[in-house]
């Protein structure tokens, strides 16, 4: 019993990280707390579902496509509703009231185009083959989302602390005024975080589809607290911190699930939330400034 | 008069609805005023509307004691809840409200389980909820607050929840009580989004705990967004618009939320003053309620 939670919770940190990496992200790069991240990533699904039912692809092509399509969606978000306010230096609040209208947007977008009910992908979509150890038991679909949420995890940050790029990213984190007096093209470097970050989203949409057999336009919306929770727990931008956040976050929902009363599921990322916020706002992995990549 | 009855058959509802949504947007003009983004009144809204319906069903309470109950309860909670989160700026202060309205939404369809009591309904919401709401009631409101506001920008306290807006240390090195004064505008702003709670359980007899979430508390901004904190009548134009809007806009099916989105998105882009914005014919560089 006790191991079996252990395992679901090990997955499903996983999960909450890969879907808080690219909210961290733009947070750490634009300094933009993007709430219309959870709709990409619903946004995400229905791409890869749509790849799926109707062209009739693979899985496994279905991924990097819909990954592709949500990154392009990211890059739309950012040119449409924050890059006006960037070249008006608007207040913080104002592209967070920004990003909650495109939210809305995507969110209504989606219920006309695909209605409002539960859509799934296909039985066959993905092998069911469930392994037994002792006295875990774990299916191959889980095995897979572990697999493939750790090595874009990884890649990013390879990505991030290894290329030119990532140089260019923490340097627009770090001061975008500095980063363009030094000769970084920093708007390219914001539209190529946005697409990243949407790829991240769209990546996440797709396994968490797969996973609980669900897409919906409303499939955002849980995801969103829980995503707000990872990141603050690690400290916002701070990408380490998103994936201890999200395994810190599992854990505690599994384990209060199991142990005390199921009807709590929902109220742990709220009270993480608040607590984590009085007692150290920039994080469990915070420095004093919250701002980086 | 016939004319008007006629009107009032076909549209008295939305009027009240329209009525309500500017009590709902007054609420939150309260801490926009003071530069503070919080996202709590649906929930503030959820305990007005389920505690004064419990008191009238019950108690057979006159409406007026049953909203006064709801928006103290409200208040109360804001304060307990005030004391943590208030101490947060930004976009911090948005994020530790925002899973506020789902907090409420847990408490109330657990409430019943837990109590062993037959109270709140559930997750089935509590229905029968008497009609009591009246225009005459919701106008009186209306005006009252409408006189509150107008006295704000003039008063001691306007003048301080102003400085807080524009610079908070700076207000505080005036010998501003910062936190005292943002409490007042959070307690103040919830008392009257319980009212508005209570007015609308007792419009449309039921409370719904799925109806106080995120997309409530984003609409109610919405409402202040559009209309703009620059001056007292904003909340209650984009309350009144984005109430009207919707009904006109059938056509679109289910696009038609996209309205409000684009309308956010739009006016914080192009008009962050929002629609009423005084300033805008003798325009000077001065940092007003940009939101």
């Amino acid at each position: 019993m006790f191991w079996q939670q252990v395992v679901n919770a090990i997955w499903l940190g996983a999960v909450y990280s890969l879907f808080a990496l690219g909210y961290t992200l733009v947070f750490g790069v634009l300094g933009i707390l993007n709430l219309a991240y959870p709709s990409i990533y619903m946004w995400g699904a229905f791409f890869g579902l749509v790849a799926v039912n109707t062209l009739h692809l693979p899985i496994w092509l279905a991924l990097p496509l819909a990954m592709l399509a949500s990154g392009l969606l990211g890059m739309l978000v950012d040119l449409l509703a924050f890059k006006p306010l960037r070249a008006r230096k608007a207040p913080e609040l104002a592209a967070l009231i920004s990003s909650i209208g495109t939210s809305i947007i995507l969110i209504n977008l989606a219920q006309g185009a695909f209605q409002a009910q539960v859509s799934r992908f296909p039985f066959e979509t993905f092998p069911v083959q469930v392994y037994t150890l002792g006295p875990v038991t774990i299916t191959l679909l889980q095995i897979t989302i572990l697999g493939i949420s750790l090595a874009i995890m990884l890649l990013l940050g390879w990505l991030i602390r290894g290329t030119r790029l990532g140089q260019s990213m923490r340097a627009v984190a770090f001061s975008p005024v500095t980063a363009a007096r030094l000769g970084i093209p920093v708007e390219r470097v914001i539209g190529q975080t946005a697409f990243i970050a949407g790829a991240l989203a769209g990546a996440a949409g797709v396994l968490l589809g797969l996973a609980f057999n669900s897409v919906s336009p409303f499939m955002g919306e849980p995801m969103n607290l829980k995503g707000l929770t990872v990141i603050i727990l690690g400290g916002l931008g701070n990408i380490e911190g998103a994936v201890l956040g999200g395994f810190i976050l599992a854990f505690s929902e599994v384990m209060s699930v199991a142990y005390l009363s199921s009807d709590l599921r929902d109220a742990v990322a709220f009270i993480l939330l608040i607590l984590i916020l009085l007692f150290r706002p920039n994080g469990l992995l915070g420095r004093t400034t919250s701002k980086k990549a | 008069m016939s004319a008007f009855s006629n009107f009032w058959a076909s549209y008295g509802s939305v009027v009240q609805f329209a009525l309500i949504n500017m009590i709902l947007a007054i609420s939150i003009y309260f801490t926009l005023y003071s530069g503070m983004l919080s996202l709590a009144n649906a929930g503030f809204m959820a305990i007005g509307a389920y505690l004064s319906a419990v008191l009238t069903i019950r108690t057979g309470l006159p409406l007026p004691l049953g909203l006064a109950c709801g928006g103290l309860a409200a208040a109360a909670v804001a304060f307990l809840l005030g004391l943590p989160v208030l101490r947060l700026r930004g976009i911090y202060l948005a994020i530790a409200t925002i899973g506020f309205g789902e907090i409420v939404r847990i408490f109330a369809i657990n409430f019943d389980k837990f109590s062993g009591l037959q109270l709140l309904g559930g997750a089935e919401g509590l229905a029968g909820v008497p009609k009591l709401t009246t225009p005459a009631a919701l106008l009186v409101t209306l005006l009252v607050l409408v006189y509150l506001l107008i006295r704000l920008p003039r008063s001691r306290t306007g003048r301080a929840l102003a400085a807080i807006r524009q610079d908070e240390n700076v207000a505080a090195s005036m010998g501003v009580d910062v936190f005292r004064y943002k409490m007042l505008a959070f307690v103040l702003g919830a008392f009257v989004a319980g009212l508005a709670g209570g007015f609308d359980a007792h419009l449309t007899r039921f409370v719904d705990p799925n109806s106080y979430g995120f997309d409530a508390a984003v609409n109610i901004l919405a409402y202040a967004i559009l209309g703009g904190t620059a001056h007292w009548a904003g909340p209650l134009l984009g309350a009144a618009i984005l109430t009207v809007l919707p009904e006109s806009l059938r056509f679109l099916q289910d696009y038609r939320g996209i309205v409000n989105g684009l309308i956010i998105v739009v006016v914080i882009l192009y008009l962050p003053r929002g629609l009423v914005d005084p300033k805008a014919f003798h325009r000077k560089e001065t940092p007003h309620a940009e939101a």
